[in-house]
C-alpha cells in the first residue's frame, strides 16, 4: 500500500514537474518574440556584461557553422545562452518573420522565399551574411569528363543530353544525382551555373542529404551530382565550369560564379545581444577561423558582392 | 455524503488520486490526438479551400511542379509510390514471417523459439536510418548489379521495407499461433493428418485473421516509414515506368520538401494535403485490423 502511493505520488509530482516545464518553455518562447525593449534597457548601460538567451534555427547546411561558433561565443560571455536548431531555410525564414526565433539561418536571400503574400514578410527582416559557399559539379570517376560548358551542363540537366559521349566522355548513360526542388544548394546551382530552372527528369534522383549524393555519384556509374566545396575529394571528379576550376580563390576573387551566401536574418534590427553575436560572426577570428575549417568561403574576402537580384559588384 | 466528511478515510484518498490522474492522462492523450487531427486536417484541406488545386487534380495529376512558373501538385506519383513500396513489402515479407512463426511454435518450440524470439526483437530495434544506410550500401549495388537501372527505386525501397517489417508480422503471427487451443491440433492429429496437413488445413486457417492484423499492422508501418525508404528510392516525382526506376514515396517528398518550404506558401500546403492523406491511410489501416480482430475465432 506504501508502496504504491508513493508510486501515484512520484506520477503527480512528474506529471507537475512535466506541466510546469512546458510552461516555462513557453514563457522563453514568448520572451524570445518580445524581449527587444526588455534586453535593450541594458543597452544604455553599455559595457556591462551580456545577458539573454538567443534561439537561431533554419539551414541544416549552416548549422554546424553557427553551432561552433555559438558555443565559443558563450564561452566568453557567461550569461549568454545560444540555442542553434536545424529545420531547413524554410523553416528558419518562417520563424525569423513569425519572432518565433531571434536568427533565422537561410541559403537564400528571404526575398526568394517569402513571395507573393508573404513579400512585406521578407522585407522586414534584416540580413547577415556570415559566410560564402561555393557549389561545384561533380561526377563519378569513370565518365572521363574533366570540364564542362554553361550550355553542356544546361543540357544535362534539362534530359537534353543523355550519353557523356556527346559531351566528350565515354559511352554512357547519364545518371543526374539531384537535391529536392526547393533546397538551397539547388537553388543556388540552377541560378548562378545553369541559369535557369530545371524540371525533375524521371528517372532522375533525388537525395535529401550532400553525404547520400557524394556516396551515389561516387559509386553510380555515369553520374552527376553538384556539392558544397566542403564536400569534395579524390572519390569523385570535380569539373570546371566554363574552363574555371572551382577553388576558393577563384570563389574569392569573383571567377568562379556558382556560389551563395549563407545568410543569418533578424527580424527588424537585433537586440544587443543578438547583434554582439553576429558581430563576432564577422571577427577576423572566426572568419579566417571556424568558417574556414568548417569548409565555408570568409564573407569577409570576397572580392565581389552580389544582391537579390544576383547582380554582381566588385567591392 | 457532507455527514460523512470526517469519515473520509485514506483509501478514498488514493482512490480519488489515482481517479484524477488517470482521468487527466486520458484527456490529455484526447487532447493530444483531436488537436492533431484537426491541425493537419485543416492544413492539409487548405491546399483545396483556396484553390490552388482541384482534388481531382491532386489525387490524379501526375505532374508535380511545385516551383515550376506555372505550380502544378499532382500528388499521384507520391501516392502510387507509396502503394506500391507497401503492398510489394507486405508480399516479400509475409511469407517469410508466417514461415518463421510456424517455426518458432510449431516446427520447433524449444530452441526455434529462443534463437528467433532475440534475432526478431533485435531487428525491430534497429533504427530506420541503419537499415536505409544498409540498403544504399548494400541492396542498391546488388540491385545495380543484377538488374538494368541504377539499382535505386521501388525494388530497393520494398526489400528495405520488408525486412523491416519483418518482426512487426512474426511477432504477431507467433502469439496467434501460440494462443491457438491445443485440442484443434490434436483432433487433427488423432484424425491421422500429417503435420503439414494440420498446419495447411487447420492451424494457418484458423488463425488467418489474427496473422492478417500483422500483416497489415507491417503495412501500417511500412505506409509510414519515411527515412530509410528515401535513401534507397531515388524521389523522383514520377510514376515509375519500372521497378528499377527512381520514385517517391508520401512520406519521402514530405520529408524532402517540408523543412526547406515556407508556411502557408502552396508548396507547403500541398505537403500537408500529403499528410493529410497518410493520416486517412493510417486510420484505414486501424479501421482494417478492427474488422480483422472481429472475425478472429479464437
Amino acid at each position: 500500500m506504501q508502496f504504491r502511493k508513493s508510486w501515484i505520488m512520484t506520477l503527480a509530482l512528474t506529471s507537475v514537474l512535466a506541466l510546469s516545464a512546458c510552461g516555462a518553455n513557453n514563457a522563453t518562447t514568448n520572451n524570445g518574440g518580445g524581449n527587444t525593449s526588455a534586453t535593450n534597457a541594458p543597452t544604455e548601460t553599455s559595457g556591462t556584461e551580456l545577458k539573454g538567451s538567443v534561439l537561431a534555427s533554419g539551414s541544416t547546411a549552416l548549422q554546424p557553422l553557427v553551432e561552433q561558433v555559438a558555443e565559443k561565443f558563450m564561452e566568453s560571455n557567461k550569461g549568454v545562452d545560444i540555442q542553434v536548431q536545424g529545420g531547413g531555410s524554410g523553416t528558419g525564414l518562417t520563424q525569423v518573420a513569425e519572432k518565433q526565433v531571434d536568427i533565422g539561418n537561410s541559403d537564400v536571400f528571404a526575398e526568394e522565399k517569402l513571395k507573393d503574400a508573404d513579400a512585406d514578410k521578407a522585407a522586414a527582416l534584416v540580413d547577415h551574411q556570415v559566410a560564402v559557399v561555393a557549389i561545384a559539379a561533380v561526377t563519378n570517376k569513370e565518365v572521363g569528363v574533366k570540364d564542362l560548358t554553361k550550355q553542356q551542363l544546361v543540357d544535362i540537366f534539362t534530359g537534353k543530353v543523355t550519353n557523356w559521349k556527346e559531351v566528350g566522355g565515354k559511352d554512357e548513360k547519364i545518371q543526374i544525382i539531384n537535391r529536392p526542388g526547393s533546397s538551397g544548394t539547388r537553388a543556388t546551382f540552377e541560378s548562378f551555373a545553369l541559369g535557369t530552372k530545371t524540371e525533375d527528369l524521371q528517372g532522375s534522383i533525388q537525395e535529401d542529404s550532400s553525404g547520400t549524393v557524394k556516396k551515389l555519384v561516387s559509386e553510380t556509374p555515369g553520374a552527376i551530382g553538384y556539392l558544397a566545396l566542403s564536400y569534395l575529394d579524390d572519390s569523385l571528379t570535380t569539373l570546371s565550369y566554363d574552363g574555371v576550376e572551382p577553388s576558393v580563390d577563384n570563389v574569392i576573387a569573383g571567377k568562379y560564379p556558382v556560389w551563395a551566401y549563407e545568410h543569418m536574418y533578424t527580424n527588424g534590427e537585433p537586440n544587443e545581444t543578438v547583434k554582439a553575436f553576429l558581430d563576432y560572426f564577422l571577427t577576423d577570428e572566426v572568419q579566417s577561423g571556424d568558417v574556414v575549417e568548417l569548409g565555408y568561403i570568409p564573407a569577409s574576402k570576397m572580392q565581389v558582392a552580389r544582391d537579390v537580384k544576383g547582380n554582381v559588384t566588385t567591392k | 455524503m457532507k455527514a460523512n466528511k470526517s469519515r473520509i478515510e485514506k483509501h478514498h484518498i488514493e482512490d480519488f488520486i489515482g481517479r484524477t490522474y488517470m482521468s487527466f492522462c486520458v484527456t490529455l492523450l484526447i487532447v493530444i490526438i483531436v488537436s492533431m487531427v484537426y491541425f493537419v486536417a485543416s492544413k492539409g484541406l487548405s491546399t483545396f479551400i483556396s484553390g490552388t488545386t482541384s482534388v481531382s487534380e491532386f489525387f490524379f495529376g501526375t505532374k508535380w511542379s511545385p516551383d515550376g512558373d506555372t505550380p502544378s501538385f499532382g500528388a499521384l506519383p507520391f501516392i502510387s509510390g507509396s502503394f506500391l513500396v507497401t503492398l510489394l513489402a507486405a508480399l516479400i515479407a509475409s511469407p517469410l514471417s508466417i514461415c518463421a512463426a510456424l517455426f518458432m511454435t510449431e516446427i520447433v518450440p524449444g530452441w526455434g523459439k529462443k534463437l528467433l524470439q532475440p534475432v526478431i526483437e533485435l531487428l525491430s530495434g534497429i533504427p530506420s536510418v541503419v537499415y536505409g544506410f544498409v540498403g544504399l550500401s548494400v541492396i542498391v549495388p546488388l540491385l545495380r548489379n543484377i538488374f538494368p537501372g541504377q539499382g535505386i527505386g521501388v525494388a530497393a525501397g520494398a526489400l528495405v521495407l520488408s525486412v523491416m517489417i519483418l518482426p512487426t508480422i512474426t511477432s504477431v503471427a507467433a502469439d496467434a499461433l501460440s494462443s491457438l487451443p491445443q485440442n484443434l491440433k490434436e483432433s487433427s492429429f488423432a484424425l491421422g493428418a500429417t503435420r503439414w496437413q494440420t498446419i495447411s488445413r487447420v492451424i494457418i486457417p484458423t488463425t488467418l485473421p489474427a496473422i492478417m492484423t500483422g500483416v497489415v499492422l507491417g503495412m501500417a508501418r511500412a505506409f509510414g516509414e519515411a527515412l530509410a525508404v528515401q535513401m534507397v528510392i531515388g524521389n523522383a516525382p514520377f510514376v515509375p515506368r519500372s521497378l528499377f526506376e527512381s520514385a517517391s514515396t508520401l512520406t519521402s517528398v514530405i520529408t524532402l520538401g517540408m523543412g526547406n518550404t515556407t508556411m502557408g506558401s502552396p508548396h507547403n500546403n500541398a505537403l500537408w494535403s500529403m499528410a493529410l492523406v497518410l493520416m486517412l491511410m493510417t486510420f484505414v489501416f486501424v479501421f482494417l485490423v478492427r474488422l480483422l480482430e472481429r472475425r478472429n475465432k479464437i
